[in-house]
């Protein structure tokens, strides 16, 4: 377990000045700076909706680019830069030749490439729920205040966190086995545009794809139930497609393991 | 014995890489690992290190087996295998502050190896920025840094100018006499290995050609003489006459077996006192090419 915990540190120590780990801060940043730069800019046009209206809309347009599209994307590029940082500098030899399991290296990048996920969605509650209020009160014909969205965003983003663990296992495994950069991204997008038409014209076994998950699992998180109060949202966070994604990253990462342990170092 | 192997092979595809290697490899010795380019040189090395699967043969580290004791073994092995493994994105001591974390060693110890490898004053600029030989120094601090028994390092050397070359090989022999490492180095340079190593296993196609004491590999390889004068046929003959084993004579030049210094200066006593000039005399080393033909040609 030792060993586990200071690769994690070296992970962290070694990443910090790069763009892989910038930019899972910089992403949500960026994209809620944009989309509340436009709320305020448009404050009239939204005046009039009601404060749960509001908060829908607000987290409606960030969720529409990165729940769906930006998400799969953003998961491909983090799992090679995790990696990448070994292939760049021909550092595998060394990493295996330490002192250390080489079980407790491999989940160590691996958690830690899970850890940036899980902050990236984090914050991307955070901010949504910090600029949400922000707003409120540098236009306070916005009525932000008067609604509190924060369980229903943390919910929403863990929902996505899940099912974006079998994309994120697979091409972790792929950047790991692969040097280059064209071959784990390129046969993630194409996976990944298989996912959107899958979804997008509604195919049966959609779910199977890990591709798909973050867009179905935005889709399957308003159960239609009703006798619900209005002014409530349920969250469904443990649908078909979470399961399935959980289940493909159980598979990918232990089998990732084997092949880890078998596979020569060149 | 430090490395022991037996009956190592390995194969990449049909191909056979390293062909029933037993090496042995003395506490307190410095091994020189010698062969040509495409020898199988690394190949031994990163099965030494388990970075390849052992597919025939064995091998024991400090007596132990591999698959039993890899973190008791890795943990006493400073490695460094070709181009040395560096995040150019980090400073030099960055790098080792990051090894540092792993192996658990304290802060005081990566100032101390970069004074030892002369980084000290480049401690804080980008190792993607640094000379080559600054690199290979770098490489070398990282492998000393958890202070191990046995330094591994694979072409250690390439890149360096004859300064960096002689630091290196001073730094080796300091932390073989005074600090009882042992030390596994190969170079494709017959001269470099002769200067510094103890024991000395020459590998070819694979195969180990020889094996033993570094004074043993003096009776094979033979140095000679060279020596420039302006009338090298008479010059021969004299020296024949006293005695001496002239094996190539050329317009200008004539080579004699080497013997010791003092006869080198006898040589050079002669020639000056018959009337010849001597325009330059050297000890020259045989190429690595000549002496695999000579042991092939003697163990066939």
């Amino acid at each position: 377990m030792k060993g586990f915990f200071l690769s994690l540190q070296s992970e962290f120590y070694k990443s910090r000045k790069t763009l892989g780990f910038w930019s899972a801060i910089l992403l949500p940043l960026i994209l809620i700076l944009f989309v509340s730069i436009g709320f305020y800019l448009h404050a009239d046009k939204f005046a009039h909706n009601p404060p749960m209206v509001l908060w829908l809309f607000f987290a409606g347009l960030v969720l529409n680019i990165m729940g769906g599209l930006l998400l799969p994307i953003f998961v491909i590029f983090l799992a090679y830069s995790v990696n990448s940082i070994e292939h760049k500098a021909d550092t595998w030899k060394t990493l295996f030749s330490l002192p250390i399991a080489k079980w407790s290296v491999y989940s160590a990048k691996f958690v830690y490439a899970l850890l940036l996920l899980f902050m990236t969605l984090l914050l991307f509650a955070i901010f949504t729920i910090g600029f949400g209020d922000l707003l409120g009160l540098l236009q306070p014909k916005l009525k932000f205040g008067d609604y509190h969205a924060e369980w229903m965003l943390l919910q929403i983003y863990f929902k996505l966190f899940l099912a974006a663990l079998g994309i994120l296992s697979i091409q972790f495994l792929l950047s790991l086995l692969w040097s280059d950069f064209l071959k784990p991204m390129g046969i993630g997008f194409v996976l990944f545009i298989i996912g959107v038409i899958s979804v997008g014209s509604e195919w049966t076994y959609a779910y199977l794809i890990p591709y798909a998950h973050p867009m179905l699992a935005l889709k399957s998180m308003i159960p239609h139930r009703k006798g619900l109060p209005p002014d409530r949202i349920v969250i469904d966070i443990f649908t078909q497609d979470v399961f399935v994604s959980l289940a493909v990253f159980a598979v990918v990462f232990v089998a990732g393991f084997f092949i880890v342990q078998k596979k020569s170092v060149k | 014995m430090v490395i022991q192997t037996e009956g190592l092979s390995f194969n990449f595809g049909s191909q056979t890489v390293v062909n029933s290697l037993s090496l042995q490899v003395p506490q307190g010795s410095i091994y020189g690992f010698l062969g040509p380019n495409g020898a199988g040189k690394t190949t031994t090395i990163k099965l030494l290190l388990n970075l390849l699967q052992t597919q025939e043969g064995s091998i024991q580290l400090f007596g132990l087996d591999f698959k039993a004791n890899r973190k008791e073994i890795l943990s006493q092995v400073g490695s460094l295998i070709e181009q040395p493994a560096i995040y150019a994105h980090l400073t030099g001591r960055e790098n080792l502050m990051n090894r540092a974390i792993l192996l658990q060693v304290n802060e005081k110890r990566v100032d101390e190896m970069l004074t030892l490898v002369r980084l000290s004053g480049a401690a804080e600029k980008k190792a993607g920025k640094y000379s080559l030989g600054m690199k290979q120094r770098l490489g070398i601090a990282l492998a000393l840094l958890s202070d191990p028994k046995l330094l591994i390092l694979d072409e250690p050397t390439n890149g360096l100018d004859p300064n960096g070359i002689i630091e290196i090989r001073e730094l080796l022999k300091n932390l073989v006499t005074n600090h009882g490492k042992t030390v596994f180095i190969s170079s494709h340079l017959l001269g470099e290995i002769e200067r510094m190593a103890t024991h000395v296993g020459i590998i070819h196609n694979g195969k180990l050609l020889f094996q033993g004491d570094i004074k043993d590999l003096d009776s094979i390889s033979q140095p000679q003489v060279l020596v420039e004068t302006d009338n090298a046929v008479d010059a021969a003959n004299l020296l024949t006459k006293n005695s001496f084993t002239v094996v190539d004579v050329k317009d200008d030049s004539l080579s004699v077996i080497y013997q010791s210094k003092e006869k080198t200066g006898q040589i050079n006593a002669l020639l000056n006192h018959a009337g010849y000039k001597v325009y330059s005399i050297h000890k020259v080393q045989k190429d690595l090419e000549k002496l695999f033909l000579d042991i092939t040609q003697k163990s066939a």
